[in-house]
């Protein structure tokens, strides 16, 4: 039934909802139960709002999550969901994606499951590139533990188990992701609900594993984190919003540039002159190569925030693991026709007693 | 037992004998192929119709130092006319193809035993390395035995000097040599093993010619040299079997082929999710090589990612499966305690091994029964099965996966390095004797008002619904918190999660499983001896002895530790006394005094080898004279 499948490449397999669809339908009949203020409700809101675009059956949407303060998000969406355990939302998700490719498979995590307990899983998904998008919440900090500094914290971060300052240095997701091979990379603002939408139908057209960093804003325990990217007075300076095959340029009025630094090959910003316009750097996320990507994602300073790039870093086509897994069994089937019970168990040695 | 016989054929001018049994142990180098020789003598010897039953022993180093003790790898088997339940307690004939294999060996090996040793390996440099002052074959040392100086690797290399072989590598084919000439001592068919290397080397088929020409050159060495002037029968086993079709089969290989009858069995795509741990390993291998039937195989990241992946294919809808040892067991032990709350089919394979930590990752143990009960955070129940034999890890895949889908639960599955790697002739069943395992997806809703509760339980099974992704109006969302009765929907109530964590232990007691059978011919015995898992062909043998001393005994073997059978207790009750043979330090009689409040004996041993017949035998005799004191 080609007919019923969705346009996007990555979810031809998934059928079409029967109906037109409101974000009203994907809200489930749970209370949401985080702390008022918490930018977890502007990213609910803004995914109910998105999910009726995609046109899906609701019943072939699967949210899965870990554990933290945004795994609580499949609780809260009327699609079929799975709270799992600390760290291991990206197993779980790539065992029933790569069994059911009619599904559209979605994880959920924050910077604690995803970048410290579950590091590991997330770097192998992110390598093997299997169809699921991942929606990375980072307010660096742990919410529900209340309030210890987390991998994406800024070194030297006053917390209750760090009184004297955090003494580790963070990661950088996107570098991070980039470095594991990641074919998807982007970053989006939980209060910039057009952006985060846009970002959100570019990773669900993905085909194979999206990684979405969305900024969130902890509101009890490190409130303001993201203040300089929001604030109107600091935000034009410090966001870069990149846009696939346009000039990198940012600030008020786009006055300034990303340029290529002849000498060292890495990025740098500068402000733009009539001489200098000719050399922005265009971005490309369809690079090949992560290396200017990875630039660009080296570009914010993790302390003020300066010099953030936002949208999408990387987006390229790689095999996907689930549909090449598919492959071989197709192959295997044709090659060696549907498996034989009987033939298996008998094997090539047998003997028979009367 | 032996008889001389007339020699079989008349141009033979040799001694035939006659045996009723054989034990045969090669022992080498890890690299000189010592388990493919016994894996090929064993092959041969189940296509003649022996009965049989192997013991492998390795080390876990790949190729640990050439010509050392820790390096000595071994294959022993045991055949009969009859039927047999273990590879047999000491071997017969030792092949050692060096000095550090009669060393490691030949304490096993009793007085008048046969020794096959390769002469040319004999060397000042190898005796020296693993201790020999003097020369055993010169010195002796080895008056006591039969032994049969061979020049193995001087014989293999003129065999093939026209080969085309460098000198090396006409050397590595010696345990071929061996293995025709062992062949030729008891009459085992050949064309088995020439048809075998044929298709095993068809990319290079110098080697492969070059290995059956060794395994002639051994066969016609037996016939033609005077050193070896007797030769064997033991005749195939035909009372032992029941009729049917037969096989040989490993405990790996018969636990793969139960998942994939599973899968078929129950209608559901078998999902694989596993990372690599010796003695697991192998049935990762063996699933991956069977996709057209369906089977996806996925080589997680680590152990815990193994079994987050069969979780979510079992939410999708799968058979999931995940396969490892006791390490591996303690990194999921969340994940499946994850799958014990969200009441979704899920099978554990622990293939035991010596613990603790990395402890003998080659060598048998059965000291995970107590983790696989208890080794997870909160009141968390999984069923257990065990098979008892090599060939009953098929059924045991098809129990685990009964129970599992039946009732919606994690269900451990415990096998050991003993049955994983040891094999023994199986009968194939027929298609129709596999259960029916096809589970009911839940299609609509089962609420009066229209709604789905993913907890309202099967009040028969208590088990709860098993609604796939894909299925509509169905929507609905599990997790790790505990969860209001029916609804589903997190829930922190006192009396909600006292009741919760009841229901799901009621309903792991409440699994049907097979009672337990008795075997008591005197109907009058005092002693009751109570095994699981791989202690029972040592077990049934040792008891087969003392009945044949003319002493009573009971004996009964579980292959459900979780729950156990409804009649355990009144069996308990029925003996005087219990004695339970663990390989640990005695975690079933634990569970068993628990439970049973009966003071069980407890008989243990943990060496990484099965319990050898001949001393269980000792220690029942042991305990039955108490019985009398």
């Amino acid at each position: 039934m080609p007919e019923t499948r969705t346009g996007l490449p990555s979810l031809t397999l998934v059928p079409r909802a029967s109906g037109p669809q409101s974000a009203k339908d994907f809200k489930s009949d749970q209370e949401v139960r985080w702390c008022p203020g918490c930018g977890d409700y502007a990213i609910l809101a803004a995914v109910q709002s998105f999910l009726p675009e995609l046109g899906l059956a609701k019943e072939n949407i699967c949210f899965i999550s870990g554990i933290g303060c945004s795994s609580r998000f499949p609780y809260y969406l009327d699609t079929y969901g799975m709270h799992s355990i600390h760290g291991r939302a990206p197993s779980i998700a790539t065992g029933l994606a790569t069994s059911r490719r009619d599904l559209s498979v979605w994880v959920v995590t924050g910077d604690g499951d995803a970048l410290s307990i579950g590091g590991n899983h997330l770097i192998h998904a992110l390598r093997r590139n299997v169809n699921l998008k991942i929606l990375l919440f980072n307010n660096r900090i742990y919410g529900l533990t209340k309030g210890q500094y987390s991998p994406t914290s800024e070194a030297g971060k006053i917390t209750k188990s760090t009184p004297m300052g955090s003494l580790d240095h963070p990661f950088n997701p996107l570098s991070l992701a980039l470095g594991a091979e990641a074919t998807f990379v982007a970053r989006t603002i939980d209060s910039d609900r057009k952006h985060l939408q846009s970002v959100l139908r570019a990773a669900a057209e993905h085909q194979g594993t999206a990684l979405v960093e969305i900024y969130q804003n902890c509101n009890i325990f490190n409130d303001g984190a993201f203040d300089a990217l929001k604030e109107p007075e600091t935000r034009e300076q410090a966001l870069i919003r990149l846009e696939h095959g346009q000039p990198i340029r940012f600030g008020t009025d786009r006055d300034q540039g990303v340029f290529r630094d002849p000498a060292t090959g890495d990025l740098t910003t500068a402000p733009v002159t009539d001489a200098n316009a000719a050399d922005v750097l265009v971005h490309d996320a369809r690079a090949a190569s992560p290396t200017t990507a990875f630039a660009l994602t080296r570009l914010a300073d993790p302390d003020t925030l300066h010099h953030t790039p936002i949208g999408v870093l990387r987006s390229v086509q790689r095999p996907v693991y689930d549909t090449l897994m598919a492959d071989q069994i197709a192959t295997a089937t044709a090659t060696f026709g549907e498996g034989d019970l009987d033939a298996l168990l008998t094997g090539a040695d047998t003997w028979t007693v009367a | 037992m032996t008889t001389d016989v007339p020699s079989a054929t008349a141009e033979r001018d040799k001694q035939v004998r006659r045996l009723d049994r054989v034990v045969i142990r090669f022992a080498g180098d890890s690299g000189d192929g010592m388990q493919l020789t016994g894996d090929r003598f064993t092959t041969e010897t189940a296509g003649f119709g022996n009965d049989l039953s192997t013991l492998p022993n390795f080390p876990a180093e790949i190729r640990a130092p050439a010509g050392t003790l820790p390096g000595v790898s071994s294959f022993q088997l045991h055949f009969a006319d009859h039927d047999i339940l273990t590879p047999g307690d000491a071997p017969d004939v030792l092949v050692a193809m060096n000095p550090a294999a009669l060393r490691a060996n030949l304490g096993d090996v009793p007085r008048g035993a046969e020794i096959i040793v390769d002469t040319d390996e004999f060397t000042k440099r190898a005796l020296a390395k693993v201790g020999y002052a003097a020369d055993p074959l010169a010195d002796g040392s080895l008056a006591g035995f039969s032994v049969h100086p061979v020049a193995l690797t001087t014989l293999t290399v003129a065999a093939l000097k026209d080969s085309g072989l460098s000198r090396k590598d006409a050397e590595r084919a010696k345990n071929m040599f061996a293995l025709g000439l062992l062949s030729w001592m008891y009459h085992r068919p050949t064309q088995g093993t020439e048809r075998f290397l044929r298709t095993k080397f068809a990319k290079r088929p110098l080697i492969a010619e070059a290995n059956v020409l060794a395994f002639k050159a051994g066969w016609n060495y037996g016939e033609t040299t005077e050193d070896f002037a007797v030769s064997y029968e033991v005749a195939p086993a035909t009372a032992a079997f029941a009729p049917g079709r037969y096989r040989n089969i490993s405990g790996n290989l018969a636990l793969s082929y139960g998942l994939v009858a599973a899968s078929r069995q129950s209608g559901l795509p078998l999902f694989l999710g596993s990372y690599p741990i010796t003695p697991a390993s192998d049935i990762l291998h063996e699933l991956s090589r069977h996709k057209n039937f369906g089977v996806r195989t996925f080589q997680a990241e680590d152990e815990i990612a193994g079994v987050g992946a069969a979780i979510g294919a079992a939410f999708g809808g799968a058979l999931g499966v995940t396969t490892t040892s006791g390490p591996g067991v303690a990194l999921k032990s969340e994940a499946i305690g994850l799958a014990v709350s969200l009441e979704l089919p899920l099978v554990v394979v622990d293939v035991q091994r010596g613990g603790p930590s990395t402890g003998m990752p080659t060598k048998t143990e059965q000291a995970d029964l107590l983790q696989a009960m208890y080794g997870r955070n909160g009141e968390a129940p999984v069923p257990v099965v065990a098979p008892a034999t090599a060939g009953e890890c098929f059924t045991a895949a098809l129990e685990a996966a009964r129970i599992a889908l039946t009732y919606r639960t994690p269900v451990f599955l415990l096998s050991d390095g003993y049955l994983a790697n040891g094999s023994e002739p199986w009968r194939i069943p027929e298609p129709g004797e596999l259960p029916d395992l096809r589970p009911r997806f839940a299609t609509e809703p089962n609420r009066p008002d229209g709604s789905f509760w993913p907890y309202l339980r099967d009040p028969r099974t208590l088990a709860r619904p098993w609604a796939v992704p894909g299925t509509p109006g169905l929507e609905h969302r599990i997790g790790g918190i505990e969860k209001q009765d029916g609804t589903g929907s997190i829930s922190y109530d006192p009396a909600n999660h006292e009741l919760m964590v009841r229901t799901r232990q009621a309903k792991i007691d409440g699994i049907t499983v097979p009672e337990l059978a008795v075997d008591d011919p005197s109907q009058s015995a005092r002693l009751l001896v109570l095994g699981w898992g791989s202690t029972y062909g040592p077990l049934t043998a040792a008891v087969r002895r003392v009945r044949a001393a003319g002493a009573r005994v009971a004996q009964a073997h579980l292959r459900h530790l979780n729950p156990f059978p409804g009649n355990l207790g009144q069996v308990l009750a029925h003996y005087d006394r219990v004695l339970v043979p663990e390989m640990n330090l005695g975690q079933l009689a634990h569970l068993l005094r628990a439970k049973y409040l009966v003071d069980v004996r407890s008989l243990t041993q943990v060496t990484g080898l099965p319990f050898k017949a001949g001393q269980l035998a000792d220690a029942i005799t042991t305990h039955l004279e108490g019985d009398h004191a």
